[in-house]
């Protein structure tokens, strides 16, 4: 197991110093002048002298390997600069705007939770019913909906129409109902179907049989046995989308003016802002990694044979 | 009469599933051509003295905050849309059944560098790349589809070498080699007929993800840049109007819903008939 993680660390590692490097050389070969963008900033008229004294503070000057060494070995001491924009070191941007991303993501999945287990166990239970046939609309559904156009159409109709919530920012609670509802609803569609599926697999499972045979209630054998053995599937294909549901936080976080670290990148990519580019492409490598790693954990936890397996294997 | 069933019996219901599919499919190219051959509006040319009227025979759909046209942008929407999805994804598929093959048929120094390559992309998602290059390239269509095509043609190649090192192993590729064929023809001849379907199945499964990911993209304005008619780039232009005109609004994102169920259902259909449901999905 600690062999396993140990590669994948290596692997994200790899990984990373290979896109620091590539997006290292966008910075110093990009058609905007890092140096004219910061000195623009104020849209004041800039000397030739300016800009050549900022260049060699900057160190651009250097052999671009030499710049590269020099940014990595700050970049090990977590530290990337400051934005080019506002002058405040990325790391303490990024940290800013991160526990709002968190609160949206974590919304959004109980959200996801609350559509997906209630509508997914229905529709494994009452298999071909009025309830799996709206299932599998909503997710037929859910699947073409783009999530910036539900979000705008809860925009105009709670927000606007209604005026039951906030619609913009981040003050509390009620800012977050809309954004994680948005969120929520666009990604459970996939969930209820995959969740449906798992659970009619393990339900057809011998184990089922022997719990019924041991005389068990059909609850307990449905909600600790069958759903137990249901999730991998589900917490795997968590895993896999991690990538798409960073993206929805994104350009949720756009639509609704919400302060996060997604917002924060789109507008770092329009400013063409590179430390905090870079500062972001980090802090996504860090919670993939993470998020990973507890998925990998969990497999273990949620199947008694694979822990079995490893033992007899070093054992 | 027991014999006597339903000219189209239950076991034909998805044939037909696929047929409407397809027909949609084409009906919203043809609609997309007649729009780029026939429509007479300028997508593009304003005309203030018109802005923000309703419809009228002249503009069925009405007009938008600048005078334009909002059919004709609607239209050609669709073009940009599902134009720049399939560029993307066609050029993914001539990059990775190449590399695919040649990965799997040949192994050797090739594969083992693809393969490093491939777990590297895999380590991270997609999306997130996607996220990362078009901020590294800056804002616009162009560099969202270089994107798009440097995160894609990896699963394409991905999925054409495990099916070619399945296919090696069969006895008609065997014969072949005894017979002499070199291994291009082989790959040209013999395998790629039979990996081109599971290839077109994953293909037409991810157009539609493509399309919403430009539209989304286009929305936030790292995609399509305004005045250009993309779907997700009319809805960020006209939100300041959703009070006032809610149908642009609703207009481009039935669009996108619309295409996109389409496109999906077309993945579905094609997937049945392949029936390579579980290669696609592991």
């Amino acid at each position: 197991m600690i062999q396993i993680l140990i590669r994948k660390f290596l692997e994200v590692l790899l990984f990373l110093l290979f896109i620091t490097f590539v997006s290292f050389l966008f910075i110093r070969l990009a058609p905007g002048d890092p140096v004219l963008t910061i000195l623009n900033v104020d849209e004041l008229s800039v000397s030739q002298e300016q800009v050549e004294a900022l260049r060699e503070e900057m160190g651009f000057n250097e052999p671009l390997l030499v710049q590269y060494g020099r940014w990595l070995i700050s970049f090990i001491q977590l530290d990337f600069g400051s934005s080019y924009t506002t002058g405040q070191p990325v790391m303490d941007v990024i940290f800013r705007g991160l526990p709002a991303t968190l609160e949206l993501a974590g919304g959004a999945l109980i959200v996801m939770l609350a559509v997906s287990i209630p509508l997914g166990s229905l529709s494994a239970l009452y298999r071909n019913s009025w309830i799996d046939q709206a299932s599998r609309i909503l997710s037929i559904l859910g699947a073409a909906v783009p999530s910036f156009w539900l979000g705008l159409l809860f925009i105009d109709l709670f927000g606007v129409r209604l005026n039951w919530f906030p619609t913009m920012g981040r003050d509390g609670l009620l800012t977050l109902v809309l954004p994680s509802l948005t969120l929520g609803l666009a990604i459970s569609g996939v969930y209820v179907r995959l969740l449906r599926s798992s659970l009619l697999d393990s339900l057809s499972q011998e184990f089922i049989r022997a719990a019924r045979g041991r005389g068990l209630s059909e609850r307990r054998i449905f909600f600790v046995h069958a759903f137990r053995h249901s999730l991998p599937p589900v917490i795997t294909f968590f895993g896999v989308s991690l990538g798409s549901l960073i993206g929805g936080v994104l350009v949720i976080e756009v639509l609704f003016a919400y302060p996060g670290i997604g917002k924060l990148v789109v507008d770092a990519i329009r400013g063409r802002d590179y430390p905090l580019i870079q500062g972001y492409i980090l802090m996504m490598a860090v919670i993939v990694f993470i998020v990973n790693t507890c998925v990998d954990l969990s497999y273990r936890y949620l199947n008694p044979e694979m822990r079995i397996k490893e033992r007899e294997v070093s054992g | 009469m027991k014999g006597w069933s339903l000219p189209w019996p239950k076991a034909n219901k998805r044939r037909w599933l696929g047929a409407v599919a397809w027909l949609c499919v084409l009906l919203v190219g043809i609609v997309a051509i007649y729009a780029f051959f026939v429509l007479r509006h300028d997508p593009t040319l304003t005309n203030l003295d018109h802005r923000l009227q309703g419809g009228s025979l002249q503009h069925p759909l009405g007009t938008d905050q600048l005078g334009r046209d909002v059919l004709t942008r609607l239209l050609l929407g669709g073009q940009q849309t599902i134009g720049y999805s399939l560029l993307a994804l066609t050029v993914s598929l001539v990059i990775g059944i190449p590399f695919g093959l040649i990965s799997g048929f040949r192994r050797g120094l090739v594969d083992r560098i693809f393969m490093r390559i491939a777990d590297g992309f895999l380590a991270f998602p997609d999306t997130i790349v996607a996220i990362v290059l078009s901020g590294l390239l800056g804002a616009g269509i162009g560099n969202l589809v270089l994107a798009i095509v440097i995160v894609k043609w990896v699963s394409y190649a991905r999925l054409v070498r495990s099916t070619v090192l399945a296919e090696s192993q069969k006895d008609y590729v065997l014969i072949a080699r005894t017979n002499g064929l070199s291994p291009g023809k082989i790959m040209r001849k013999h395998l790629f007929p039979h990996i081109a379907g599971h290839v077109l199945v994953l293909a037409s499964l991810d157009l539609g993800k493509v399309i919403l990911l430009i539209s989304a993209f286009s929305y936030i304005g790292l995609g399509a840049q305004p005045p250009t008619p993309e779907w997700g780039a009319m809805l960020n232009d006209a939100r300041p109007y959703f009070q006032s005109k809610p149908e642009f609004m609703i207009y481009p994102g039935l669009a996108i819903v619309v295409t996109v169920l389409l496109t999906n259902m077309l993945g579905d259909y094609l997937r049945d008939r392949f029936d390579v449901k579980k290669e696609v999905q592991s």
